[in-house]
C-alpha cells in the first residue's frame, strides 16, 4: 500500500502529473472573486469563508479524474486489481496519494489566499483546522466518484455531477465553521460533525469504490 | 402460494401486470379527477391563505412521491444488488425520471406557493434546499445510467450509487437542517391529529395523494415493460445481424 502510494506521489510531482494544477486554479478562483463581487472589504471578508472552501473544494474536483484514468489507459490499473492487495486498499492508496498531493498544498496555500480575501483574522486557525478534516472526506468521495466513471469516454463532467451532491455536507460543516470562528462563534459542532463526515467516509466509502471498481474492470 | 420471486421473471411480470395496469391507471385517473375537483372547488378558502392553499393538493402528493420513490429505487436496487433480477434494476431505471418530474412538481408548485404567501419564488429554506439536492441526486443518476452501454455494468453502477446517494441525501437533509432555518411550515399530515390541516382539506388531500401514488405506480409499471421490451429487441436485433 505504502508504495503504491509513494507511487502516485511520484507520478503526480513529475512532469505532465498535474500537481501545481489544482493549486494554481484554486488561486485564480480566489483571485477572481473580488473582481465578480467588487474590492469592498467588508464583503469580501463576509464572503471569504465560504468561497475558500469552495475553491478547494472546486480545486480537488478538478484532480479527481486523474486518480483512475491514468492507470486505465495503459492497463496498469488491471495489473494492480490482479496483485495480492485487495482492491479496498488499493482504493485507499489511491485516496491517501490524491489526499497528500492535492489536498495538504491547498490546505498550506489556503491561509495566503484568505490574506487576499480579508478574512476576519480569528478565523485562520479554524480554516486550516477545517481544511485538515475535510479534504480527506473530499478526496475518498471523489475517489469513488473517478472509480464510477473510470471506463467511460467524457466522463469528466459527469464525475463533476455525481460528486457535486456528495460534497455537500462536507461543504456545509466546513464553511460553517470557518464563517463562526470568523464571527467569534465557537464552532464545536460542525467541527465534530465534519469529524464524523471524514471517519465514516473513510471506513464505509472504499467498499463502495472497490465495487464499483470491480464491476468496471470486469 | 407463490414466491414473490416468480413475479422477477420478466415474462410472468408482462403478464401480471398487464392484468392489474388498466385497474391501476383507472384508479388513478379517477382518485386525481376526484381529489383534484374535490380540493379545487368543493373546499372553502382557508383564513390565512386565501384560495392560494389549494396548491397543497399538488404540492404535498408530489412532495411524497418525489422522496417515495427514491426509497423505492434504492429497494430495487438492493434486490438487483443481492439476487440480479434484471426486472428489479430495470424498475429502478423506469422510477427515475418519475421521481425527478414529482421533485419538479413539487419544486414548481412550491415557487408558486410561496410567492404569495413569504413574497418570494425561492428562499435557501432547509426543506426547499435538501428538495433542489434531491433532484440533483436524480440526475446523477439518470447521467450514469445513460452515459454506460452495457446494460449489466449500468444496473450494477446505478444501484450502488443509489445506495450511496442515499446516505448522502440523508446527511444532507440534516445538514441543511443546521445550516440555516427555515420558513416552510412543519409537516401537514400525521398521525397526530392535532398537528393536522383540517378535516375539509384533510380528506380530499389523502384521496389526491391517493391518486398520485397509484399514477406512480402505473407509470414505474408502463415504463419497467417498456425496458423489458426494448431490452428485448436489441437482443432480437442481435441475434438478426449474428445471422
Amino acid at each position: 500500500m505504502i508504495a503504491l502510494t509513494l507511487r502516485d506521489i511520484r507520478l503526480a510531482m513529475r512532469a505532465g502529473g498535474g500537481f501545481g494544477l489544482g493549486l494554481a486554479f484554486f488561486l485564480i478562483v480566489v483571485v477572481l472573486v473580488p473582481f465578480g463581487v467588487g474590492p469592498r472589504a467588508d464583503l469580501l471578508a463576509a464572503i471569504a469563508p465560504g468561497i475558500l472552501w469552495l475553491g478547494a473544494l472546486l480545486a480537488c474536483l478538478l484532480s479527481l479524474d486523474r486518480i483512475f484514468a491514468l492507470d486505465w489507459e495503459d492497463g496498469s490499473l488491471d495489473l494492480i486489481a490482479t496483485s495480492p492487495l485487495p482492491l479496498e486498499t488499493v482504493v485507499s492508496a489511491k485516496a491517501l496519494a490524491h489526499w497528500l498531493t492535492t489536498g495538504v498544498p491547498l490546505i498550506l496555500a489556503a491561509p495566503v489566499l484568505g490574506l487576499l480575501l480579508n478574512l476576519a483574522p480569528g478565523a485562520y486557525g479554524a480554516l486550516i483546522v477545517s481544511l485538515l478534516i475535510g479534504t480527506p472526506a473530499l478526496s475518498v468521495i471523489g475517489t469513488f466518484g473517478a472509480a464510477l466513471t473510470v471506463g467511460l469516454k467524457r466522463g469528466g463532467l459527469l464525475l463533476s455531477l455525481l460528486v457535486l451532491p456528495l460534497y455537500m455536507p462536507t461543504l456545509i460543516f466546513g464553511a460553517d465553521m470557518v464563517r463562526r470562528s470568523a464571527m467569534g462563534i465557537e464552532g464545536t459542532v460542525p467541527m465534530l460533525m465534519l469529524v464524523g463526515i471524514t471517519c465514516g467516509a473513510i471506513a464505509l466509502l472504499p467498499f463502495a469504490s472497490a465495487a464499483v471498481l470491480r464491476v468496471n474492470l470486469r | 402460494m407463490a414466491s414473490i420471486w416468480e413475479y422477477a421473471n420478466p415474462k410472468k411480470f408482462i403478464e401480471t401486470s398487464n392484468r392489474f395496469l388498466p385497474w391501476i391507471s383507472g384508479a388513478a385517473a379517477l382518485s386525481l379527477v376526484v381529489g383534484l375537483v374535490w380540493g379545487f372547488f368543493l373546499t372553502p378558502d382557508a383564513e390565512r391563505f386565501g384560495s392560494t392553499v389549494k396548491i397543497i393538493y399538488l404540492h404535498v402528493p408530489s412532495a411524497m412521491m418525489a422522496i417515495s420513490a427514491w426509497f423505492m429505487m434504492l429497494v430495487a436496487s438492493l434486490i438487483w444488488i443481492i439476487r440480479r433480477h434484471h426486472v428489479s434494476a430495470l424498475a429502478a431505471r423506469a422510477a427515475a425520471p418519475v421521481g425527478a418530474v414529482m421533485t419538479v412538481i413539487g419544486l414548481i408548485t412550491g415557487a408558486i406557493w410561496g410567492q404569495p404567501m413569504w413574497g418570494t419564488w425561492w428562499a435557501w429554506d432547509p426543506r426547499l434546499t435538501s428538495f433542489l439536492i434531491l433532484f440533483l441526486f436524480y440526475l446523477g443518476y439518470m447521467a450514469l445510467w445513460a452515459a454506460i452501454e452495457d446494460d449489466d455494468t449500468a444496473a450494477d453502477l446505478t444501484s450502488i450509487l443509489c445506495l450511496v446517494g442515499s446516505v448522502f441525501a440523508l446527511l444532507s437533509r440534516y445538514a441543511v437542517n443546521f445550516w440555516n432555518q427555515g420558513l416552510h411550515q412543519g409537516a401537514s399530515l400525521s398521525l397526530d391529529k392535532a398537528e393536522n390541516v383540517a378535516d375539509v382539506f384533510y380528506f380530499p388531500l389523502l384521496v389526491s395523494i391517493a391518486g398520485f401514488v397509484l399514477l406512480f405506480v402505473a407509470l414505474v409499471l408502463l415504463r419497467t415493460q417498456t425496458e423489458i421490451r426494448a431490452r428485448r429487441m436489441r437482443a432480437l436485433l442481435a441475434r438478426e445481424r449474428m445471422g
